[in-house]
This record gives structure tokens, sequence and C-alpha cells, in this order.
């Protein structure tokens, strides 16, 4: 199997090349500014190059990565902020925190019931502290039936 | 006397009703923020910066309240490494050796209170010690022009990068990815997009905040969802409180002495906290020796290292504030906190801003004395916050993380990159590639470039201008020697511990 370290690796360089190669059609200095914005680039893409390929060459031992179960309920979670994250602006504030919440905290303790009365409580403690006591600008409820 | 008179402006900014009640505030929330196992003081800093900027306050005050939430840290993460063998953040990692053995014994609360008084000592001598160094160093640093300053650059990613890893090569790769995100979107100086892609949501670049909130407080999510929680902390006593004057006393040396190597420990740039607790734990078991009993719970060995991280979290803050070059993890989010407020740390802060800095420094002297109140008599206080199950606290500072983040920019495209960044920090902290530089590559990115591209300039292209004058040589070489360094040092300063204390907090 190949080692994390290389894997990582390897998609790092093919990320500095592509780095490099868009820096590379940016203009070149000019009397002003002798450097011009392409320079720092890539010398920072050739960094990543060059430790990239140390990484490949010198991998470190495997990381302990958890199972699969333990891999499906990290994506599940970030399945599930990504979803929040589009949610909260068109949903309003409580129900999306209140299903992200919920899902975060059974996914941590594995107690449907906690998990259920932690969302519900974060969502509208977090709501009036950040809506009334810190006065920011939050919408409890979506826009649309809120009016 | 100069520092009097500048200390006399600090406090009349730092002295007023509000800026008082913020401290304490701040103080508070800080306590609980560093006794909590899997928040410290990087990421309770972090996630509390986007709500402090949407409250509207302004730059004095929001700098206190940040402050004394770093400060207050620094003193809760003993609480957790005491009574439950956990440390609350990396450099109380070192108070479990003898804190957890006397809480065991029975006298938790005197850890607590040695713990506790000696973090005063520490924290305090180093802020008296912040406000007669750093000056100096302010003035020194007005003779840096572009070249020093991108030396200086390089040398703080080198340090920290070679001090904080563990493999040079994955310390490097992060200061590169760091640099090479700060890069993305609009070059001021040309008026070019740079590594967009088109989308419109990248041409103001990469928030900071945005980087730092998920780098530091989502990915924790994501480790205590894989370790289901197990580390909670139910069930913590604590018996009636006592405190004990003689042995106080008695560890009066130690705490002096732990100040003193903290605060040089905290200047060093990459060093930071850490290093300071630990090399002033090792250095008072030495002083001991064997009949000293290291390790069994004695109140030297929590006076140690307690003094010696509170004193390297206050001389942290000197090339902070006087070079605009952060020194640890904490340090860099406290530059991200100025840079949010439009001010630039470096020498002109003290000559431009003097009533941030010495407001600054005043504010810090005033949290000290309320986190003594707070820690000593009220400690009972943040030992029930312990109680609170992860499956609680996780979420909401996942939920907080976003709606600060949300309230900066109001675009889901900001939460979106944040969780990106939370799964780019489990991802790098598994696999042992530290975050803090790609941090500190967002953050000094920019004006590592402006310095270079300036430098150059002036030279007219010619690239020797960079190691033209002995400043400059002089950063080049320590940039490589702590770069190097720590390669062949690292079998001899292991730190015990780590690795095991590590795989507890994660």
């Amino acid at each position: 199997m190949i080692r994390s370290d290389r894997l990582f690796g390897l998609v790092a360089v093919l990320a500095a090349l592509a780095y490099i190669a868009s820096a590379w059609n940016l203009p070149p200095g000019n009397m002003f500014d002798a450097l011009g914005p392409r320079a720092f680039p890539i010398i920072v893409g050739c960094g990543v190059l060059i430790s990239a390929l140390a990484m490949i060459l010198r991998p470190d031992p495997e990381p302990d990565w958890p199972g699969l179960p333990t891999l499906a309920s990290l994506a599940l979670a970030t399945v599930v902020l990504v979803g929040y994250a589009y949610a909260l602006k068109p949903l309003g504030f409580l129900l999306p925190t209140a299903i992200a919440a919920g899902i975060l905290s059974w996914q941590i303790s594995g107690r449907p019931g906690l998990a259920a009365a932690t969302g519900i409580g974060l969502s509208v403690g977090l709501f009036v502290i950040f809506r009334y006591a810190l006065g920011l600008g939050l919408f409890a409820l979506p826009r649309a039936l809120a009016g | 006397m100069d520092i009097l008179s500048n200390l006399a402006l600090g406090f009349s900014v730092a002295l007023s009703p509000w800026t008082l009640f913020l401290a304490v505030i701040g103080c508070f929330l800080g306590t609980i923020i560093g006794a909590l196992p899997g928040l410290g003081p990087s990421n309770g800093v972090a996630i509390l910066i986007p709500i402090t900027f949407s409250l509207g306050l302004d730059a004095t005050a929001a700098l206190v309240l940040l402050t004394s939430v770093y400060y207050g840290a620094m003193y809760g993460g003993r609480i957790s490494s005491i009574l439950l063998n956990i440390p609350g953040d990396e450099p109380a990692m070192m108070t479990t050796l003898d804190g957890y053995p006397m809480a065991r014994a029975g006298r938790a609360g005197e850890a607590l209170v040695i713990s506790g008084v000696a973090s005063f000592v520490g924290a305090f001598l180093a802020t008296v010690a912040l406000a007669l160094v750093a000056p100096y160093l302010a003035r020194i640093a007005y003779r840096f022009g572009p070249a020093e300053y991108f030396a200086l650059y390089a040398l703080a990613f080198a340090t920290l990068g070679g001090m904080t890893s563990n493999n040079q090569a994955k310390a490097a790769l992060a200061s590169f990815i760091g640099l090479a995100l700060a890069l993305i979107g609009l070059d001021n100086n040309s008026g070019f997009t740079r590594f967009t892609g088109g989308n419109l949501h990248l041409a103001d670049g990469i928030d900071f905040l945005v980087a730092i909130v998920g780098l530091f407080a989502v990915s924790e999510v994501f480790f205590f969802i894989e370790s289901h929680g197990r580390e909670s902390a139910l069930g913590v006593r604590l018996g009636k409180l006592v405190i004990p004057w003689g042995e106080i006393w008695s560890t009066r040396w130690t705490m002096l002495r732990s100040s003193v190597v903290g605060f040089i420990a905290g200047v060093l740039p990459g060093a930071g906290a850490s290093l300071g607790s630990f090399m002033t734990y090792m250095m008072e078991k030495g002083i001991a020796g064997e009949k000293g009993g290291f390790g069994t719970g004695v109140a030297k060995g929590v006076a140690a290292p307690e003094a010696g991280n509170n004193a390297a979290a206050g001389g942290a803050l000197v090339p902070m504030l006087t070079l605009g070059v952060p020194g640890s993890g904490t340090t860099a989010v406290l530059l991200a906190v100025l840079m949010t407020l439009n001010i630039t740390p470096g020498p002109t802060l003290f000559a431009d801003r003097p009533e941030v800095v010495w407001g600054l420094i005043a504010a810090l002297l005033i949290a000290n004395f309320v986190l003594l109140l707070m820690n000593v008599p009220m400690v009972r206080i943040f030992v029930r916050v312990l109680t609170v199950p992860p499956a609680i606290l996780l979420p909401g500072v996942t939920m907080i993380s976003f709606v600060g983040i949300y309230s900066l920019s109001g675009s889901y495209f900001d939460l979106l990159l944040m969780v990106g960044f939370g799964v780019m920090g489990y991802v790098f902290r598994k696999m042992d590639i530290p975050t803090v530089p790609v941090i500190l590559g967002i953050l000094l990115g920019y004006q590592m470039e402006n310095n270079l591209r300036h430098a150059m300039t002036l030279s007219g292209g010619d690239w020797t201008y960079l190691f033209s004058s002995p400043i400059a040589i002089g950063l080049w070489v320590a940039a490589i020697l702590g770069f190097v360094a720590p390669m062949f040092l690292r079998r001899f300063l292991r730190r015990p511990s780590v690795a095991e204390a590590d795989r507890i907090v994660d």
C-alpha cells in the first residue's frame, strides 16, 4: 500500500506545478516593481515542490488512520457542516443549527436523547445570546416565513 | 523615567470601568477556555475574534478583551492538568507530572493554589519585563529595512517550523502552503488577480480568520468524533481549599528562576510557552536532584512549569509587538487580532500608537491581578466547568465558529472555506504536519512578498542586496541554525510524555 506521506507529497507536487504554471503567466516586473507579481509565487511554488519531494523520498511512519466506520462518520460530519454552511442564510439560524449541532453531538456521544437536547438547547441558547446579548443580526426563521 | 510616564498613559487608558469590565469578562472566559480539554489559548482566542469584531468594540477594548482571554487561558490550562491528568492546552503538559500525583494524594486544592500563585508570579514578572525590554527592541527594529524584514520573516518560519515539528520537510511544506494560500487574490501592487481560478469569492483573498478558526477550532470536532469524547470529565471532585502559605514560600526561588527562564524562552522565536514549561521543569528537577521527589507530587513540580509557561506567554509578546513576528501559535492568533484591528505591529507601533501598546501592557498587569483572584479563591467555579460533556461542548464551539465567521462576511463561501480548513487541520495533524506555520504563512505572506519586492526595486533587481547588511546576515544565519539545529538537538531535547499526552488530548 502507498504510504500516506508519499500520496500527500504527490498531490502537493502536482498542486505546486499547477501553481507555478499559473504564476508563469503573470506579467514580469517593470522599473517601478522589479520583481512583479510572478517572482515570489514561483519561489513559494518551488518551496512546496522541494519539501513535497522530500516527503516522498523520506516518508514518516504511517499515521494511525481511523477505521472505515469512523471515516464514514467523519465524512458525514463534513457533509453536515457543508450543508449547514449553505443552509444558514436561506433557512435562518434556529432550524439548521439544531439539526447540525444535534448530529455532531450524536456522533460524539452516540446518545440520541442527549444529542436532541443538545441540538435544541444550543440552537435556542446561542440564538438568544447572539441576538439579544451581543446584538448580532441573525434571522431566527426562514426569510420566506419571517417576511 | 520614561517607562513610568508610559505606564501612566497605559493605566489612564486601561483603568476605565468599561475596560476593567472587559478584562474581567475576558479573564473569566479565558480561564474556562484554558481549563476545557480540547480548547486552548489559540483556538479559544480564535473563535472569539470574529465575534468580538462583530460587536464593534474599539481597538483598545477589543485588545484588552482578547489578551485577557489569552492570559486567562494560560492560567486555566493547569486546572485540567491537575484534576484530570489531561492538559487543557499544550503548555500545561508539564504540570500534569506533579499536579496529578498531588491531586491523587488528596492535595488537589493545594496544587491549584500553588500553581495559581506561580502563574501569577510568572505572568506578572514577564509583563514587567515586557514593558522594560520591548521599547529597546523597538528602537533596534527601526534600523530594519525591507531586506532585514524579509530575513526576519524567514527566521520566524525557520525556527517555528524547526522547533515545533518532528520532520523538517513537513514544517517547510506547511510554511510554503501557508504562503501560497496568502498570495491568492488581488495583487495590490500590480492589479492582477492571482490563483483565483476565476472565482469572484477569492478575489479578496482568503481571510486569515477563516483559516485560523477552521484549522484550530473546527478540526477539533473531528478529533472528538473520532475518539467519541472518551475523555469526558464527569465526577471531578475537589476537597476543601486551604492556602498552603509555607509551601508557597518554599517555592519562591523556583518561581523566580522559572519566570526568568520562561520569559527568555518566550522571547525566542519558535520556542514559546511549551518549551518554557519544559525547560523550567527540567531545570528545577536538576537543581532539586534525587531528593527533590519530582514526579511524585511536590509543590516545586507544579510551581516551576506554571511560572515558566506564563512567563513565556508574556515573553512571546515581545517579538510580536516590536517586530510583528509571532513566535508561537497563540501569538500568531494575537497578531491576527492586531491586523484585523488595522494595527500594524512593529517598531512604529510604539511611536505612533503608544496608547495601544501601553494600554495593552497596563491591561495585562490588571488582568494578572484579576486572574489571581479568580484562580485562587474562586477556582471551584472553573472546576465545575470541567464536567461539561464534550458532546455538548464541541458542537457548541463549532456553532460559535460558524456564527462568528458568518457575522463577519455574511457569505456562505467563507463558511465552506472554514470547513475546508477544518478538514485540512484534521488531516495535517493526523499526518504530523504542523498547522501553525500554515497560519503564519497566511498572516505574513503579503508583507513578506511586499518586502521582497521593495528590496528588489531598491537594489534594481540585485539579489545579493538581501544579504548586504550585518543585521540581515545575522538573521539569515540564525534562520538556518534555527531550522537545522533541531534535527541534531532533537534526541537531547526529546520532550518526555509529549506523544503520550498528545494522544490523550486528541
